[in-house]
């Protein structure tokens, strides 16, 4: 089973691959996918109706009870039989079907064996949850499919309609199945349907699971994405809109009838709505001149019927079912084929223009006739069969008593009517000579797999008319699991003269009363098409939509930023302000004015630097204000026991000034923005009012708080199973270390940015690394100690004379190493003590960055003669790996190990495999820090350089020459 | 628990300023007040993290330890601000560069958008037309047919 699927998937991918390496033989070997399905079933037979059926579990998701689990069961097994045949035969008359040239022919392969397999899936999965994830993936496999030729618009337009139809149908079916499983307690549907649960919730659940069922297959009033998806190709029509896609949702019915089939909401929902898809599909079957719309309206009318007898939950409707499910697959499947090969064929499908195709083509045409006469009910084809067994079984239930059935059972004979009108329709248009009317040129006589698909599908139909007493045994076994009456349904051609034969009798006569009155029917249906349809309903529906999400977009959205984040806040503000008004507002009942007085003191600095960086009009006085809050902010870190966010908020401190710095000396010294008096007074009155709410919700919110804290515990699981004494450090490479992950993500992907943000051109970047590698081959020279150089630093010599400082390069010299070290102790320590990964790198950082100041970019390339790319991949790199190669030592991901190991000399050594994770961090925070320095420092001093240099031509004469020193800068 | 008064209304000024700030057109500006507004929320870490207690390291002093959750939870949030500073600041520079201004203008697409629904101009949605402008299903034939 598994394998299946994983053949299935396999094939999928591959398709577009064999697509261009074979071209349309492809098909064949796709085919082997589902044919390969329907192999196993045949050959897991006997397993299948044994007491213990075939099954596999696997959990997957503990948390929600998911478990990948397949049962096949009786239903499953006649399911995968139809899935993978009709899927086999399909495929194979697809290699006939296209041109070598059909643009997109490798999706389309790709897409349509990935729908075999989601459908197998769908069939034989156990778990509710597993068949809601194949339940979408076939909604969105035949979205792609029935868009197969994205550029027409009817295409486009019919893809989205079928998909939002089915994809509402499917959210309500989520709701109702977690509904049902967490009342039954349990999602594994055989566990649910052995002890099915009751009450409202089940009722609601049930309501919920229908819509999604009934929906997929195109019951009223959902029935008009159906015949809009004929714009698929005809292959995709006959396979998903005919054979499997929308008998999911019959499946679903059949599956669930056993063991719900006595809730309240069950019989009324299922009846009701079959037996009027019944009718309406079969009434709207008549007017059309489409073959291929007519074959889809009588599909959405057999699908009306097919949800009658496999909702109706008794021994004789299950039987009925599957038999029917069964004969529909094989006369729909041939029929839309047969349409597929005219339209091939002869480029056209309507009726009124197809002429002489009967006498010219003497073996589709007895095929295709074959095929009508099983949908029309005719002996001795299997559509007779059950189609008598459907009477039959209602015909018992009416007797006995019941006015429904009774009344179910005028519906299926008049939709049975309809049905042979509609079949004599297909038959008497598409294939006789009319008069009038010349031959119907062919194009292409049709061959090969175009007639032999669809003439052994229809001898299968012939067949398994008078074989149907030796089907019956295989198809008792799901009718089995459910009451029976005293009179049980049988298949087969000969029941004896009684009531359903009578029926049947009745029913074909008056069918063809109807198709001789078919002139008078049809100015009947004249005068009846203007009663508004459901697809009128579907169009108003979105149009409203679209609207409404026009004037709401034009109206909250009106393209100023500081307008949209007004409108954020200020909902924040009225949101929080109307709680208050409605509910009151609970003080807390004890307060704490400040925890020391030293608190008061930072509070005082902070408040006056945040007023000022709010005053200044100028963009460094700004800067400066707003780094002063922060240094108070990591005093309050201090004051209140948080030593490790005191250290991290310093070192991000004071590498942000100094890249606030490096950038703003591009800018105008002054703010360029000189706002009125009145949006400064709006600004004012939300900031006051943001203020004021984040105060009031702080007081409130943390005064209300009785939980104990989330950590507690977290000092004796982070010594035991950390390894470490730092707990923040052991939260961050442990605890959460996923969390971490992600954030590293973040910082990659930011810096990242930086960097293309600045280095616009790519040649840009070509000379970067240029400079880089030749940094490298300097480095490699050095042999003699630097001191004997001329050079305090390793570049010094390249920055101007006027800008040098000595004092800064003697200073640089003698700290940059100790710095470093002290990055390394901080980095190993971190788990047990103040430090980790981020603020050990956040020093090395500002050890970069003295080096930079003191030498400029040369100096920076030369004390880390790599990109930081380089450094921060192999940080993210390291950080995963960790993560992965806690899996393959049998861990969980991201588990840590802790060895103590003695070494000579040094005594006992602790070591704890998150070291690695935080060397991780440390890395991508070395290369943010060498990015933003190379990117916003180093990068910008080109450009501001060759300014210079532009300047200093253009005041010479533009024509002159560049000074040698010029020259140099611009290499 | 016991709230400290003093540390929510500092939090309450730095976002209050940080949202002033915020509000303004200029980027470089925004950024600033994005940095109060990240101290304030900060501080509100602290707030959640209770009554004051020595630095969450076991065996390091005696008496109540300071809740050690959202310290972890802001670290990586600090150092997640300095990148985004470095990123805005790009951001600024080359709107800098090529407009020798880092004001944010209106965006015109939005404007656009506005003008549409004022006009109830539907003319882009795939439903424009009314209910029988959609080509009927099935009128255009399977194409995969047509040969």
């Amino acid at each position: 089973m598994t394998l299946l699927l994983l053949a299935h998937a396999v094939a999928a991918v591959a398709a577009p691959w064999l697509v261009r390496v074979v071209g349309r033989r492809a098909f064949w070997l796709l085919a082997a996918a589902p044919a390969a399905t329907a192999v196993w079933a045949l050959a897991q037979t006997g397993a299948a109706h044994s007491d213990t059926p075939p099954r596999i579990s696997w959990t997957w998701v503990p948390s929600l009870d998911l478990r990948l689990s397949f049962l096949l069961d009786p239903l499953a097994w006649l399911m995968c039989l139809v899935v993978g045949g009709v899927g086999a035969a399909v495929l194979v008359y697809c290699a006939a079907y296209f041109d070598e040239d059909e643009p997109g022919l490798g999706r389309f392969a790709g897409c349509l064996t990935g729908f075999a397999g989601a459908m197998l899936g769908l069939v034989a999965t156990d778990d509710l949850l597993v068949l809601f994830v194949f339940w979408e993936a076939t909604t969105v496999l035949s979205y792609l499919l029935i868009g197969h030729r994205p550029e027409t618009k009817a295409a486009r337009s019919a893809a989205t309609e079928a998909l939002v139809v089915t994809t509402f149908g499917g959210l309500a079916m989520l709701l109702g199945i977690v509904l049902l499983g967490e009342a039954a307690g349990t999602y594994q549907l055989s566990e649910v349907l052995a002890a099915p649960p009751t009450g409202p919730v089940v009722e609601a659940a049930l309501a919920c699971i229908l819509v999604g069922a009934l929906s997929k297959s195109a019951q009223v009033p959902f029935h008009f994405w159906l015949p809009g998806a004929m714009a698929a190709p005809t292959p995709v029509s006959a396979y998903l809109h005919a054979a499997a896609m929308v008998k999911a949702g019959i499946y679903l019915v059949a599956r669930l009838a056993p063991g719900f089939a006595d809730a309240d909401v069950w019989l009324p929902v299922v009846l009701g709505v079959g037996g009027l898809t019944m009718l309406i599909g079969a009434w709207r079957a008549l007017r059309q001149h489409d073959l291929k719309l007519l074959l889809a309206y009588g599909t959405v009318s057999q699908l009306g019927f097919l949800t009658v007898v496999a909702g109706v939950g008794s021994y004789n409707g299950g039987l009925t079912a599957l038999t029917l499910l069964l004969a529909h697959a094989l006369f729909k499947g041939c029929l839309f084929l047969v349409v597929g090969t005219i339209d091939h064929s002869t480029d056209t499908r309507d009726l009124r223009e197809l002429s002489g195709l009967g006498r010219r083509w003497p073996l589709l045409t007895t095929a295709t006739l074959l095929a009508l006469a099983s949908m029309a009910g005719v002996p001795p084809l299997l559509g007779f069969v059950s189609k008598e067994m459907a009477y039959d079984t209602f015909l018992t239930a009416a007797r006995a008593g019941s006015v429904a059935d009774g009344v179910v059972l005028a519906v299926l004979v008049t939709g049975s009517v309809l049905t042979v009108a509609y079949s004599a329709r297909f038959a008497l248009g598409a294939f006789p000579t009319k008069r009038g009317l010349d031959d119907t040129p062919v194009l292409h006589p049709p061959s090969g797999a175009l007639v032999g698909v669809p003439v052994v599908l229809a001898a299968a139909s012939l067949l398994a008319g008078p074989l149907s007493t030796w089907i019956e045994p295989w198809l008792t076994g799901y009718a089995g699991s459910m009451p029976a009456a005293d009179h049980r349904v049988h298949l087969g051609l000969w029941h004896g003269l009684g009531w359903p034969l009578g029926l049947s009798v009745l029913t074909l006569l008056l069918g063809a009363l109807v198709v001789l009155g078919r002139d008078g029917v049809e100015a009947v249906q004249q005068r009846l098409s203007r009663v508004p349809s459901a697809s009128t309903a579907y169009r108003v529906v979105m149009r409203s939509l679209d609207r409404l999400s026009l004037e709401v977009t034009g109206a909250v959205q009106r393209g100023s930023l500081p307008l949209q984040l007004g409108l954020v806040l200020g909902t924040l503000v009225l949101l929080l302000a109307g709680a208050v008004a409605l509910h009151g507002i609970s003080w807390p009942a004890d307060v704490l004015w400040f925890a020391t007085p030293a608190d008061l003191g930072v509070a005082a600095v902070a408040v006056v630097a945040a007023v000022a960086a709010v005053r200044s009009r100028r963009r460094l006085r700004g800067v400066f204000c707003v780094g002063v809050t922060g240094y108070a902010t990591a005093m309050v870190f201090v004051l209140h026991g948080a030593p490790d966010l005191a250290l991290t908020q310093v070192l991000v401190e004071s590498v942000a000034l100094v890249v606030l710095v490096l950038v703003l000396r591009r800018f105008s010294g002054r703010f360029n923005d000189d706002s009125t008096r009145r949006q400064r007074v709006v600004r004012t009155v939300i900031g006051v009012a943001v203020g004021a709410t984040v105060t009031l919700v702080a007081l409130v919110a943390s005064g209300a708080r009785d939980a104990p804290p989330a950590s507690t515990g977290l000092d004796v699981t982070a010594v035991d199973f950390g390894g470490g004494y730092n707990i923040v450090n052991v939260i961050l490479v442990d605890t959460r270390a996923w969390d971490t992950m992600g954030e590293l993500s973040v910082v990659l992907v930011a810096a990242t940015g930086i960097a293309s943000l600045v280095y616009v051109r790519g040649n840009q970047v070509h000379e970067h690394n240029e400079r880089l590698r030749q940094a490298r081959a300097r480095r490699r020279q050095y042999t003699r100690p630097l001191t004997t150089a001329s050079s305090w630093l390793a570049e010094g010599q390249q920055v101007p004379a006027e800008r040098r400082s000595v004092v800064l390069e003697v200073v640089t010299r003698l700290v940059f190493h100790t710095i470093i070290v002290w990055s390394v102790y901080l980095l190993l320590s971190g788990h047990n003590l103040p430090g980790g990964g981020f603020a050990a790198g956040l020093v090395a950082g500002l050890a970069l960055t003295v080096r930079y100041l003191a030498g400029g970019r040369a100096e920076l390339q030369a004390a880390v003669p790599v990109t930081p790319g380089l450094l921060m991949g192999a940080g993210l790199f390291l950080s995963a790996g960790f993560g992965f190669v806690s899996i393959l030592f049998g861990g969980r991901v991201l588990q840590t190990w802790i060895f103590d190991v003695s070494v000579p000399l040094l005594g006992k050594l602790h070591l704890v495999t998150s070291t690695v994770f935080d060397i991780g961090v440390y890395l991508v925070v070395v290369g943010l820090v060498l990015d933003v320095l190379r990117s916003l420092g180093g990068h910008l001093d080109v450009q501001i350089e060759e300014d210079q240099i532009r300047r200093a031509r253009l005041a010479r004469g533009s024509s002159a020459p560049p000074l040698a020193t010029e020259r140099q800068v611009l290499r | 628990m016991t709230p400290d008064v003093l540390l929510c209304v500092l939090a309450g000024v730095l976002v209050g300023c940080g949202v002033h700030l915020l509000l303004a057109r200029s980027v470089v500006r925004a950024l600033l007040g994005f940095l109060l507004l990240g101290n304030g929320i900060n501080l509100l870490f602290v707030v959640a993290a209770g009554p004051r207690g020595r630095a969450p390291i076991v065996d390091l002093g005696a008496g109540p330890m300071a809740d050690p959750l959202p310290q972890a939870m802001s670290l990586t949030a600090i150092v997640i601000t300095l990148a985004m500073t470095g990123f805005v600041l790009a951001l600024a520079h080359r709107s800098w560069q090529l407009r020798r201004s880092d004001l944010v203008e209106n965006d015109p697409e939005d404007a656009r958008i506005g003008l549409r629904a004022l006009a109830n101009d539907m003319s882009e949605s795939d439903f424009h037309g009314g209910v029988d402008a959609e080509p009927r299903p099935g009128e255009d034939p399977d194409p995969g047919g047509a040969r």
